[in-house]
């Protein structure tokens, strides 16, 4: 009785204990297994060539290394209205099985998913960590007779309505940061959207608008050809410390038009994938070839985790969400 | 004379070969449809990523001159234009194909897209900084008036009917205002998802004359009628330089234009080959001709897009701000590489930006003798049965209209788009006012809407004086109205006859 009592406990025991070591083996398996080597591919929303498609390049440099991803990651570019024809592609088609990355941009897939009937929003997405953060900045021609926000201000006080400022077209950073300066300044100003950051770029040297709100690293690029009056952003930059954040100048604008970019997955990508390349992605971010490739691109870098960003979408969801309420 | 100092840069093993390999894979892939100048640059920027900066732009630019000459191979060939500025070279190169005079045509593409290549590069180089700020001046109301005077040629262009071709051009515009408009800020005719990212340029030009010219060749086919030329005529390299050269005026013109349009911010290819096409028509003895296989006109469409090349680097390279599309995208190649434009370029990158030019001459070159190389094979494509140029031109489309935007809408729109136009060219519509449509329509539309707000907040709402004011916007809204007037009065002339 005794003996058949051990052995059968025994054997209970050495049945769990392999039952333990399948299950060990079994996660050992999965978040060992995956990649595997094989390449991961990640969308970029917009043409080759452009900021957010050469970042994306540069940031994911390093994802083969063994100590990182550990499997290559390419880009394919999925460019068309703004970003919305990618990104819809993404939260609806996309193999959720942690093979398909897509590179964001904040503010402008939240603001697109708010004003336009989009597939995509912070909740089926899953971040997994952030590269970089490119501030807007307010600039003006370099023959401009504006020197300081304070001028421009006062000028907008005295013509309503006169002063132009242009931006790369509506529901993007800069306009973002145009509601805010016309919001928290008080002022009649008149937002001109372009096609595209270049060509708002182009209106500004051009002298075609009063001003403009920009990429603060394209206008750092320009300096010669601009006055950068000051930074929309909580800050001052590293790469203009002589610039005041609008705050400094009076102006009550935060961060919330800050472009960030950074890597995500779709939802129902198993979690512990999501754990996986949350845990890798920033560090990969961080390596140095990496880094030294994004400063000598000009490209602005600010390194998020996962839950960093995750706080940040929300944050900016209920943000927007109010300031946009009247334009859509 | 700086430029001389930084040739013995280019002519290195590693360069030559960059070069070589560049303007070799550059003119075939330029012949590819859907593989556009601008496309081929993007596609090849991630390879230059390891480069050097020197090395990576050298290869660019190669492939920047080339495929812009090789997309009038297939454009002369197989009456399938390989990119948006090749579109006026298909209407009389592709007859002259017809004609059994292939080889003379794509001689004749060649040479005078050197003559013009050559003529923008020397334009950049000496004259960067004056133009630099010409370029400065065409702004939103300058661009609209541009746009406009496209317009005004799209009744008269290879259409026999005013009213045919001016609903076609009609159609075009209409065209380009499906999917988003960044200027209002709302998404219009979106009704299906597929429709979302609009009809793309490229997409457009793959259905409008590949998709066509497939059903037509299926259709040849199946009626027994065997189009197969394989004559590819008897000129010689000596009677086709002697004959490019003797077209002096043609030359002129298409280079001037080019290289105007290539200094406008946001035209490109695509406007100067046209608008030098119908110049020089309008300018000339044979303007009958035109249309009907007039080597003139070739020499016109390919010097213009060519000499368009260098000029449009001259606001890139010193003010950030491209000259064309597939300058813009090569800002993108600049940046990588960490050189940054702006008017000290030339000082801070001195030993690069020089190298760079210098490459580009060198490219002409190299473009002229492969081009004229492979101008003697070019009876192999004519020789293709029709059955099987059906199908390689299809499968051809499909996979250049997929990878624009590695999307499935693209195709189906490419496709839609090309069974319309099939139907349409029965009843005597011509897809070029249609193009022309589609690469126009949001040029005007754009700045029409930017200088209405700019416009107003300038001049206290009254915006139509932005538009009305100023020397370059009343020269462009006289030679509109010249050239409506022209059109009206030619037209008149030859019904009379």
């Amino acid at each position: 009785m005794k003996i058949k009592y051990i052995t059968k406990s025994a054997f209970l025991a050495i049945a769990s204990l392999v039952l333990l070591q399948v299950q060990a083996a079994g996660i050992k398996y999965a978040s060992g297994e995956y990649p595997g080597g094989k390449p991961i591919g990640a969308m970029v929303a917009y043409g080759p060539g452009g900021a957010t498609d050469f970042q994306a390049r540069i940031a994911t440099l390093a994802s083969g290394k063994d100590a990182f991803i550990g499997a290559p990651i390419y880009i394919i570019n999925k460019p068309g209205a703004g970003g919305r024809t990618g990104w819809n592609w993404f939260a609806s088609e996309a193999p959720a099985d942690g093979y398909m990355m897509a590179a964001y941009n904040v503010p402008h897939f939240i603001a697109q998913s708010i004003v336009f009937d989009t597939k995509y929003n912070i909740n089926n997405l899953e971040p997994l960590g952030n590269w970089g953060a490119d501030p807007a900045v307010l600039i003006v021609s370099k023959d401009s007779p504006f020197n300081t926000v304070e001028e421009l201000l006062a000028h907008a006080e005295a013509n309503p309505g006169a002063v132009t400022i242009s931006g790369a077209g509506k529901f993007v950073g800069h306009h973002i940061a145009f509601l805010q300066f016309a919001k928290a300044s008080g002022k009649k100003l008149t937002y001109i959207p372009a096609k595209g950051g270049v060509d708002a770029l182009r209106l500004v040297k051009a002298g075609e608008v009063s001003a403009g709100f920009n990429n603060l690293s394209d206008s750092a690029r320009s300096a010669a050809d601009l006055k950068i009056l000051a930074v929309a952003d909580n800050q001052r930059h590293s790469y203009l410390p002589d610039v005041r954040t609008l705050k400094e100048a009076g102006v009550d604008v935060d961060d919330s038009s800050v472009n960030f970019r950074g890597l995500m997955v779709p939802k129902g990508t198993p979690q512990n994938i999501v754990d996986y390349l949350a845990s890798k992605v920033p560090a990969m971010f961080n390596d140095k070839k990496t880094q030294k490739k994004m400063k000598s691109t000009n490209s602005p870098s600010r390194i998020l985790t996962r839950d960093e960003v995750l706080t940040m979408w929300k944050e900016r969801q209920t943000y927007l969400t109010g300031l946009l309420a009247g334009l859509k | 004379m700086e430029f001389l100092d930084y040739f013995a840069n280019v002519f290195t093993l590693y360069h030559i070969a960059l070069l070589v390999g560049g303007t070799f894979v550059g003119i075939i892939l330029g012949a590819l449809p859907g593989l556009s100048p601008t496309m081929s640059v993007a596609l090849l920027i991630p390879f230059t990523f390891h480069m050097e900066p020197e090395s990576g732009l050298i290869l660019l630019g190669a492939m920047y001159t080339a495929t812009v000459a090789g997309g009038a191979i297939s454009a002369i060939l197989v009456n399938v234009p390989g990119a948006p500025a090749n579109i006026a070279t298909a209407m009389d190169g592709h007859k002259m194909a017809k004609q059994g005079k292939s080889k003379e045509a794509l001689h004749y593409c060649f040479i005078s897209s050197f003559v013009g290549g050559i003529f923008g590069v020397v334009i950049l180089i000496f004259f960067t900084p004056p133009l630099a700020e010409l370029s400065l001046k065409f702004g939103t109301t300058e661009l609209f008036w541009i746009a406009i005077l496209g317009i005004t040629i799209i009744a008269t262009i290879d259409s026999k009917s005013v009213i045919k071709g001016l609903l076609s051009g009609l159609f075009g515009l209409m065209l380009a205002t499906i999917g988003d408009n960044p200027v209002l800020g709302v998404e219009r005719f979106v009704f299906t998802e597929h429709l979302t990212g609009g009809v793309n340029i490229v997409v457009g030009l793959i259905g409008l004359f590949a998709m066509p010219q497939v059903l037509n060749l299926m259709e040849n086919y199946y009626s027994q009628k065997n189009a197969a030329l394989s004559a590819v005529g008897s000129s010689t390299l000596m009677s086709s330089f002697r004959y490019v050269f003797g077209r002096a005026k043609a030359l002129s013109i298409g280079s001037m234009i080019g290289s105007i349009i290539g200094i406008i911010p946001g035209a490109g290819g695509q406007i100067a080959g046209l608008v030098s096409y119908d110049q020089t028509k309008k300018f000339s003895k044979n303007s009958d001709n035109y249309g009907k296989g007039e080597p003139e006109g070739i020499v016109a469409a390919e010097s213009a897009n060519n000499s368009m090349v260098g000029p449009s680097l001259i606001p890139l390279l010193t003010l950030s701000i491209p000259g064309s599309p597939t300058a813009a995208v090569l800002l993108g190649g600049l940046l990588i590489h960490g050189i940054f434009p702006g008017h000290e370029i030339f000082e801070t990158n001195k030993e690069v930006i020089w190298t760079f030019i210098d490459s580009l001459i060198l490219a002409q070159f190299l473009m002229l003798f492969i081009g004229l190389f492979l101008s003697r094979h070019s009876g192999w494509i004519m020789k293709v049965p029709d059955n099987y140029m059906a199908v390689g031109i299809f499968v051809l489309a499909v996979f250049g209209t997929y990878s624009i935007g590695n999307s499935y809408s693209d195709v189906l729109i490419m496709v839609s788009l090309g069974t319309i136009m099939f139907f349409a060219s029965k009843a005597g519509f011509s897809a070029v006012p249609v193009v022309l449509g589609i690469i126009l329509g949001p040029i005007a539309e754009n700045n029409f809407l930017l200088g209405k707000l700019i416009g107003g907040a300038r001049f206290d709402g009254n915006w139509i004086l932005y538009f009305t004011t100023g020397t370059i916007n009343i020269t462009l809204i006289s030679i509109c109205i010249i050239s409506i007037t022209y059109g009206v009065y030619s037209n008149r002339k030859s019904k009379n006859k």
